[in-house]
This record gives structure tokens, C-alpha cells and sequence, in this order.
């Protein structure tokens, strides 16, 4: 039975962590706008160096 | 190009490339595009030459309309250190961020432009946009261009951001939404482990784990567990409840906060004592649901302004006159005396003097009225008008702040409305009889048992009739509601509307852009040329009758033609002579000689060259659709009134769909409107107003519930509690059914938690109440009543359509 102590203590450690994570991720300003991020991965994703190359070719 | 050719010779509508305008004869193409006007064609090019034409795949036709290009000195102010210092938000060395409102924003090809404006100008350093507060941080070199440029630049590409002195005044806080999520997160967190370590003592039958270690090392993680949610996340139920005591206001946090506070005593007195396990998990539930329901109840519409007041109409910043250099400064510096310049269509910012020869203002938007009024040198010229002439120079007489529109707004704003909800006023009664319980219980174990069994009970009737599950009916169904509500463009400010809605029996119009909403100007007879049209524009931008002014804004070509011998003939027409040729425009006595009979409720205003008629453009004030059928489906069952700053000249019309002619009421000033309002309510009437101007504004905040009726609801709206798109206008019967709905709903489910809060009470009185049946009781209850409601009230929306 004293497992039991050793791995409650971890696993309610383990989860302070996922708070802390979660907490970290609001302050961070990850939940401030929820709906713009799932259009911006639709994106083509051009690096801008890339970019300017393609400029002059497409010139 | 073999298709194009076609399409121009069989005179089919095209779409404009850019902005999806139709419209039929093609005279401006590029790049193998047509386009409606200059102003879009220049985006066009903008795009093209910087590769940006990936806007036009994502989406057909996503680009905003653009008459014209925008003067670049609209927005030299900006460059004022004092307005800049107000906007950005932050700057490190020359690195600048600025946030600004695009109203405009509207689809996924706005964020990837908005997102790539870097590739426009290299001195953007990056843009991101929240879309759903419609906003875009631009982080740029303050060396290489000025935030003056980066207005202009979005302006040009269609996407002007709305920068209003109400903006530059308060800075809005995010930090408040933030912390409500990490509060829920918490509680939910500490609820959740709390619950998993209180399992054993649910389902431990024997002894065997009342006399182990571990139920003394569970207990102490619980207690641990529940500090940050009593101390923390529970913070704002104890603010609200002291604030309710200090104010001797028996509010409804004050029975939930005591029952958090007993709960907390008396788990911890049990847990040290190792007299019990206490109700831990009962105490971070009820947080942790209290939490979630106000949090859903204050969702807000973070992109729509419900007080919204002068500031945001007037201007920014206005040129001053300064020994004769012009100056750009910020309107509230405006001193008496001061000598200002107004351009044409701009706003008077403040009471003052016309110190040129004579100009036109246009006060429709105070007054309701539509024709421009003349003034003349010396006049004094009231705050809030539109300045109709070319540039005229004015003497402010009085600040901003002690402008007469401005005083208007600011009599009415102190009228605080009583806050007081369904829910609070029986909750007053559900404190009062939970108190009187309490002590009934603990009174009589107290005589007949032991005066411990009489503590137990006492406090445990107070942890499980806590008012969560009350409390949760009303919040939950308010907010789904709100949603609801929101998805069928009925913007409502918070959940207190709601309830109120149930209540209106009054219904006050207002008349123009309510029920009628703006006009629409067609040409009926032969196909015009464009010079025909030119002459049209150019003699109808002589004129300032109504009529001519809408003809006017018909026509979006930029090009004037001289207008000579220019003739207005009161209540009959135009007439003018344009290269040569005599031009009429009028009635169609004047310009045809013959008396028709109209039975239209369409204006005509007939429109011959050289004696040559060449049709009539037919100017309909065009009604709401099924504004007639709401008006009558509305008349059975409320009293509806209709006021008008505007002319009488529709009365007719009008008697036909108001089944009250008493309740017409033309020639409306803002503060008779708000009289008018006044004395509906003292007769005993819960009165919605709808209006849309700031000449509607006073009623609106007069009325019990002030709704502003909008065709972009992003635009200028008057202080109001709810916000109704013009396209939902037609439905407003069905919202006002189904906010009486929201009221029965609320109502069942409150019956049901009265139901719960027996049940636990006859545990309790009997002073014994297990931490199982508490546990159980407490989140069956919330999580059941959450279900219902929001399950209801969907039910009720689907089956109206909504």
C-alpha cells in the first residue's frame, strides 16, 4: 500500500506540471483569438528570403 | 479576350475582379481583368506588382469597394506625437507596434493580406490579425516609415482602420479574460484531483480505510489542493459579496460566498480534527461551476461597441489655423477662439462660428432631418453637423466638451437602470428562507440532541442548499440564449437584456434607417452614356435637395463638368446648362409638360438633354423588407409607436400600418424622443426603443431596452444594449418570441433546482449529511440543470427557425 503514496505524490506532480503548462499557455496569449490561427495554417508558407527571389523571377 | 469581347457586346453584368461589384458596361480593364472603378483597379495593380495576387485564390472577389483614392493628408495628425503616443502600444528604440480596428475585415483572403503587408513595404516588419476582434498589430521601423504611412497604406488596399477618440481614450484590457480562464483552469484542476482523491471515502464500506494512513494523507492533499480555489479562485465571489454587505444590498454572491466559507471551516476543521474527510470536492465544484457559468454568461462581442457615444463620431484632430499655417491637433485641444479649418463632409467638432461667407450643413444625422440647412457669416453652427461646402473657416465658440450635442449626451448618462435580475430577487427571498432553516435546525438539535449535532446540521444545510444550481439555471440560459441570439445578428450586450426582452409590451420606431433603410436610385429609360451621366452627376451636385444629393452619390465617377446659367425652381426642378446643352432634372410636369398619375411610393426625378427626355431616375426610400408584415404581426400583440425626426411627407402610408394613428409622431427633436420615451415608461410600459443615430441615442438609453438597427453593425451605432443587423430585422418578432421562451426556461429549471435543494435539505436538517450524498448532490445538479437549459433553449430556437 505505500506504493500508493509514492505514486499519488508523482502523478498529482505530473499534472501541477500540465497546470503550470496550461497556465503559461493564457498568459502567453495562446486563447486570446481562437479562430484566426485555424485559417492562418491553411496558408502557403513562404519563407521571406524565398520570397524575394521568386519576385525577380516571376519579373 | 474573345469572352470578354462577347460579354461587352451582349451588355451581361460582370463582376469587378476585385471587389465583386456587378455592373454592365466595362470601361476599365487591366491585366486581362474588369473592375468596376479606378480606386479598384489601383488595389489591383498594388497587388500584382507585389505578388500578392495569392488574395484573389483564396477567395472570389474578396477585395472592399473603393471609390476613389484617399488624400494622403487625411492622416497627417498621426503623425502629431501626441495622438501617436495614445495609439501605439508599445516601441523599443525604433521597433513600433501599433494595434488597430479594421471593421472592414471580413474573410480569410483579409488575414493573408493583412498578415503579408511586409511585402508590400519592407519597413513592415510583421502583421498579425485577430480576426474575431477584427484587429491587426503592425510591428514596423519607425525610420523607415511613419505611422501615418501605415494608415494610409491600409486605407489604399480597402482596409481603413477605425481610429476614434474613444479608441484613444481607454485602452482596453485583456488581462481580465485571460485571468477568468486561468481561474477556471484552476478549479477545475484542483476539482477534479480532489474528487479522485475523495473516491475512497465514497465507496470504503468497513473499516479498513477509515483506520489507514491514507485517508489522512488524502485529507491533507486536499486540503492542500483546495487553498489556491478558496483563496484564489474564489476571490471574486468574497469581493462581490462584501461590496453587497457594505451597500446593505443582499446580493447573490453573499449566500454563495458563505456557503464556500462554511464548507472551507468546516472540511478543515474535520481534516485536522481527523474527526471526517470534509466536503472539499462539494466546495472546488461549486467554484469551479460557478466559474464556468459566469464566464459563459460574459462572453462578449469583443468586436462590437455598445457604448459607443460622441467621441466616436467626431474627428480626431482638426486643422487649425495658426497665423494662416495650418496645423493638424487633436480635437479636445480646441480652445475658444480658436480658428479652424473644415473640408468638405467633414464633422463640426465644436459650437462655433461661421467666419465664411455662407456654407450648407447637413444636421440629418443629429436631427433626423434631411435637407442641409443654409448658414451664413456670423451664424453660430451647432457641433455634429456635416460640413457640405468646399473649405470653410470657423471660430469655435465653445470647447468640445460643452458642445450642445455633447451636453445632450452627457444629461442622459447618469439615468442608471436598476440592475435587478429574476434571479436576484427571489434569491433575496432564497437567502432569507435558507437562514431561517439553519437556525430552525440547529435550534432544535441543538434542545433535543447535543449542541454538536446542532452545528452539524446548521452547517450543513448551509453547504448543500448553496443557490449554485439557481443560480446556474438563470446563467446558463441567459448565455446560450445570448449566443443564439448572436448567430441570428442580434448582438445583445449582456444577459440582463435578455430577461428584460421578456418584458417589453411597448414597441417604440424610429423611422429613417430603422424601417426605412437607405435608397435606391435606378434609371428607367434609355441606356445613359457616360458623358450623360456626367452631365447628370454634375447638375445634381449643384443642388441640395435630397433627391439631388442621392442622385448624386448614385454616380461614383470623379470627373465635374462646368455647370453654367445653374437654375433651382422650388418644388418643381433643375435647370442648367452643361457644354452648351440645356439640361432639365425634376418632376415630370417640369420636364416633360405632362401631369402623370404615380401611384409608386418610388420618388422619379425626370432628366432631359436638349429637350430630349431620356427617362427618369426612380429614388425609392426603400423599406425594410417584410418591414410591413412585421409592423402588423407585431401590432396584435404590442403597443408600437412610431417617431420620426424626419418630415411628414410618408404619414400616409405609414396610418396604413400602425393600427394607432395617435402613436405617429413626426418632426421628432432628440430630446422629444426621449420625452416621448419617458412618458410611455411613467404610464407603466416596458418599452424598446429601435433606433439608429445618434439622434436616436437619448431615447435609447431612455428606454428599457435601446436597440440600434444597423446595416453594418460595425459601424457608427449610438450607445445601446443590443445591436440588430439589418438583415435580421424581419425576424425580430421570432427574437422577441423567443426571449419569452428563455423566461419559461429559466423558470422550469428553476423549479428543478428548488427540487435538488429539498432533497439535500432533508438530509441536511437531520444534521446528517454524509460527504457522499454532498458529492453526489452537488455536480448531478449543477451538470443536470447546465444540460437542461442549454438543451431547452436550443430546442426552442430550432423549432422557430432561429
Amino acid at each position: 500500500m505505500s506504493a500508493l503514496f509514492i505514486l499519488i505524490g508523482i502523478s498529482i506532480i505530473i499534472a501541477t506540471g500540465f497546470l503550470l503548462a496550461f497556465i503559461w499557455s493564457v498568459k502567453n496569449g495562446q486563447y486570446d483569438d481562437d479562430y484566426t490561427p485555424s485559417v492562418r495554417m491553411l496558408f502557403e508558407n513562404e519563407p521571406p528570403i524565398k520570397e524575394n527571389k521568386s519576385i525577380k523571377k516571376s519579373k | 479576350m474573345q469572352l470578354h469581347f462577347q460579354k461587352q457586346n451582349v451588355d451581361t453584368q460582370v463582376q469587378c475582379y476585385h471587389c465583386g461589384e456587378k455592373f454592365t458596361d466595362v470601361t476599365i480593364t487591366y491585366d486581362d481583368k474588369e473592375f468596376c472603378c479606378e480606386g479598384c483597379k489601383l488595389v489591383y495593380e498594388l497587388l500584382n506588382d507585389n505578388n500578392l495576387c495569392t488574395y484573389y485564390s483564396l477567395n472570389s472577389t474578396p477585395g472592399i469597394h473603393l471609390n476613389k483614392a484617399v488624400p494622403s493628408e487625411r492622416f497627417i495628425y498621426l503623425d502629431n506625437e501626441e495622438v501617436k503616443h495614445k495609439l501605439i502600444h508599445f516601441f523599443e528604440g525604433n521597433e513600433v507596434h501599433v494595434r488597430f480596428y479594421i471593421p472592414k475585415m471580413h474573410c480569410s483572403s483579409c488575414i493573408w493580406l493583412l498578415e503579408n503587408l511586409q511585402k508590400i513595404n519592407p519597413e513592415i516588419k510583421s502583421s498579425v490579425v485577430n480576426f474575431l476582434k477584427k484587429e491587426v498589430t503592425v510591428i514596423y521601423n519607425e525610420s523607415g516609415i511613419k505611422l501615418s504611412g501605415i494608415v494610409e497604406l491600409l486605407t489604399n488596399i480597402g482596409y481603413e482602420p477605425l481610429i476614434t477618440l474613444n479608441e484613444l481614450e481607454k485602452k482596453k484590457s485583456k488581462t481580465a479574460n485571460r485571468e477568468a480562464i486561468i481561474k477556471i483552469g484552476i478549479a477545475g484542476f484542483c476539482f477534479g484531483n480532489i474528487m479522485m482523491l475523495s473516491f475512497p471515502e465514497y465507496f470504503s464500506f468497513g473499516n479498513y480505510y477509515d483506520q489507514s494512513e491514507l485517508k489522512k494523507f488524502f485529507g491533507i492533499l486536499n486540503l492542500v489542493l483546495s487553498l489556491p480555489v478558496f483563496f484564489y479562485c474564489a476571490s471574486e465571489f468574497f469581493v462581490s459579496s462584501w461590496k453587497g454587505i457594505k451597500q446593505r444590498f443582499l446580493n447573490i454572491d453573499i449566500p454563495i460566498a458563505f456557503a464556500i466559507l462554511i464548507t472551507f471551516v468546516r472540511s478543515v476543521y474535520e481534516i485536522t480534527s481527523a474527526t471526517g474527510s470534509g466536503y472539499m470536492d462539494s466546495m472546488a465544484g461549486i467554484v469551479f461551476f460557478m466559474l464556468v457559468g459566469r464566464y459563459f454568461q460574459n462572453i462578449t462581442y469583443d468586436n462590437l461597441s455598445f457604448e459607443r457615444d460622441y467621441k466616436s463620431y467626431f474627428p480626431i484632430s482638426v486643422t487649425l489655423l495658426n497665423e494662416n499655417k495650418e496645423e493638424s491637433i487633436p480635437v479636445s485641444h480646441l480652445k475658444k477662439g480658436d480658428h479652424i479649418l473644415v473640408r468638405n463632409n467633414e464633422i463640426i467638432p465644436a459650437d462655433a462660428i461661421l467666419r465664411s461667407e455662407n456654407t450648407y450643413i447637413d444636421y440629418s444625422f443629429v436631427t433626423g432631418e434631411s435637407r442641409p440647412v443654409k448658414k451664413v457669416s456670423g451664424e453660430l453652427i451647432y457641433a455634429g453637423g456635416r460640413q457640405l461646402q468646399g473649405v470653410i473657416e470657423l471660430e469655435i465658440e465653445k470647447e468640445v466638451s460643452q458642445s450642445y450635442l455633447t451636453r445632450l449626451w452627457n444629461q442622459d448618462s447618469n439615468t442608471e437602470k436598476d440592475a435587478q435580475s429574476f434571479i436576484h430577487k427571489v434569491s433575496k427571498y432564497f437567502t432569507f428562507i435558507l437562514f431561517l432553516i439553519a437556525s430552525v435546525a440547529f435550534m432544535y438539535w441543538s434542545f433535543s440532541s447535543d449542541m454538536n449535532r446542532g452545528l452539524n446540521a446548521l452547517t450543513s444545510v448551509l453547504i448543500v442548499a448553496c443557490p449554485c444550481a439557481l443560480l446556474l439555471s438563470a446563467t446558463f440560459t441567459n448565455g446560450n440564449m445570448l449566443r443564439i441570439f448572436g448567430r441570428n445578428k442580434f448582438y445583445i450586450k449582456n444577459a440582463m437584456v435578455v430577461e428584460k426582452l421578456a418584458k417589453i409590451n411597448t414597441i417604440v420606431f424610429d423611422k429613417t434607417g430603422t424601417i426605412t433603410h437607405g435608397s435606391s436610385v435606378k434609371f428607367i429609360g434609355k441606356q445613359l452614356g457616360k458623358e450623360e451621366v456626367l452631365i447628370a452627376k454634375a447638375v445634381a451636385s449643384n443642388s441640395l435637395h435630397p433627391l439631388s444629393r442621392k442622385i448624386c452619390e448614385h454616380f461614383s465617377d470623379e470627373q465635374k463638368l462646368v455647370v453654367q446659367d445653374f437654375e433651382e425652381i422650388q418644388g418643381l426642378g433643375i435647370k442648367a446648362a452643361v457644354d452648351e446643352k440645356t439640361v432639365l432634372m425634376g418632376s415630370e410636369y417640369f420636364v416633360t409638360g405632362n401631369r402623370g398619375i404615380s401611384n409608386s411610393r418610388a420618388s422619379k426625378v425626370y432628366f432631359s438633354v436638349n429637350g430630349v427626355v431620356l427617362g427618369y431616375f426612380s429614388i425609392d426610400s426603400s423599406y425594410r423588407e417584410g418591414i410591413v408584415e412585421l409592423i402588423n404581426e407585431l401590432d396584435k400583440t404590442y403597443d408600437i409607436h412610431l417617431i420620426s425626426g424626419d418630415n411628414d411627407a410618408e404619414r400616409e402610408l405609414l396610418q396604413k400600418t400602425i393600427r394607432n394613428r395617435n402613436n405617429i409622431h413626426f418632426n421628432q427633436s432628440p430630446v422629444e424622443k426621449l420625452e416621448y420615451v419617458k412618458s410611455l415608461q411613467n404610464n407603466g410600459n416596458c418599452v424598446i426603443m429601435l433606433g439608429d443615430g445618434l439622434n436616436d441615442a437619448g431615447a435609447l438609453m431612455q428606454s428599457d431596452v435601446g436597440i440600434s438597427v444597423s446595416d453594418d453593425i460595425n459601424n457608427f451605432s449610438p450607445s445601446c444594449d443590443a445591436i440588430l443587423d439589418g438583415d435580421s430585422f424581419k425576424k425580430f418578432k421570432k427574437l422577441l418570441d423567443f426571449s419569452k421562451n428563455g423566461k419559461q426556461v429559466i423558470f422550469t429549471s428553476f423549479v428543478l433546482s428548488i427540487v435538488y435543494n429539498l432533497v439535500g435539505l432533508s438530509f441536511a436538517v437531520q444534521g446528517h449529511l454524509s460527504p457522499v450524498i454532498a458529492a453526489i448532490l452537488m455536480p448531478i445538479s449543477s451538470i443536470s440543470i447546465v444540460l437542461i437549459t442549454t438543451i431547452t433553449s436550443s430546442l426552442f430556437a430550432k423549432r422557430k427557425g432561429l
